[in-house]
């Protein structure tokens, strides 16, 4: 015999911690871990309920979480090393969203909008000087 | 408390004092290899649960993949090496927060399963899990399949190196429409 209280209630203790660090850190990659802590509570809710009916379902939808939080993580860091090379930094708290980026070797690189909007003036891109 | 009872609760302990660690390390590297510490004692819960297979996913998936990307993503933003000194903002609402929802959640538990008690579980194969996501679950799996290949081409995109010539997928895709 089991008592599935005991996983459960380390499940909630894992999702404070998590929700406590979303709010409480300031780099945006210890963000992202912390969301993963959220994630990892959420499985083991799933896979405790699991064990307390005889089924598999939970399993299934632990597996579909854990794909989820990998298509999520690749996105975050995406847009984290976007942020990065934008801005040379990755304090959320000094992201601000209509600011200029600071450009600056050897990392400078436009921002979308003003690509877009080359692209639409006619700027010489590389595919613009072939047609 | 039997002896499985006992396990579950040494790893949840651990699981727990790794999250700790996670979000309140000063060093950015460390907090990485404490998550490997969090999600491997969940993986270890998981065993102990009985699904086999969902622990081992987690340690490819979890120890495996998303912490190494995460220690990527520290090594590429060019994170100082020994502590940093300003990681965190000021700890009242996030303890507010987080302590409402964490201790809620397991006072919660605890009221409603507190006494319960369930058989052990048989350690589970792959063979049902595969049975289900096949069968009742099949079309969530397709539509998840989409999703991860939609997450890959938009990771693609967004950390494409725009360097030398300035230009993204958008102005790619514009140059192109307007040579056709």
């Amino acid at each position: 015999m089991i008592r599935p209280v005991i996983p459960l209630v380390t499940a909630a203790l894992l999702f404070g911690l998590g929700a406590y660090g979303v709010l409480r850190r300031r780099n945006a990659v210890l963000v992202l871990m912390s969301v993963e802590l959220m994630l990892n509570a959420v499985n083991l809710v799933l896979v405790t309920g699991d064990t307390m009916r005889e089924r598999v379902t939970g399993q299934v939808f632990a597996l579909f979480v854990i794909v989820i939080a990998a298509a999520e993580v690749g996105v975050g860091l995406a847009l984290v090393l976007r942020l990065f090379r934008l801005r040379q930094d990755i304090n959320i708290d000094q992201v601000a969203l209509d600011d200029e980026p600071r450009t600056g070797p050897p990392f400078a690189a436009p921002a979308l909008a003003d690509a877009r909007s080359g692209a639409a003036a006619g700027a010489p891109t590389l595919d613009g000087e072939q047609a | 408390m039997t002896l499985q009872d006992v396990l579950l609760s040494v790893v949840g302990l651990v699981a727990v004092a790794g999250g700790v660690a996670v979000v309140t390390t000063k060093q950015l590297v460390r907090a990485g290899l404490w998550l490997v510490v969090a999600l491997g004692a969940v993986a270890v819960e998981f065993l102990l649960l009985g699904a086999e297979f969902a622990a081992w996913v987690q340690v490819l998936i979890y120890v495996g993949a998303v912490v190494v990307l995460l220690l990527f993503a520290v090594m590429l933003t060019r994170a100082p090496i020994g502590r940093s000194s300003d990681l965190d903002r000021p700890a009242l609402p996030a303890t507010l927060v987080g302590a409402a929802s964490g201790l809620g959640l397991a006072a919660l538990f605890v009221g409603v399963f507190g006494q319960f008690q369930v058989p052990a579980p048989a350690v589970g194969t792959a063979e049902r899990i595969g049975d289900s996501v096949f069968g009742a679950w099949v079309l969530p799996f397709e539509v998840l399949s989409i999703l991860l290949l939609a997450a890959l081409v938009g990771a693609i995109v967004l950390s494409r190196p725009a360097a030398p010539a300035p230009q993204d997928a958008s102005a790619d895709a514009v140059a192109q429409g307007s040579s056709r």
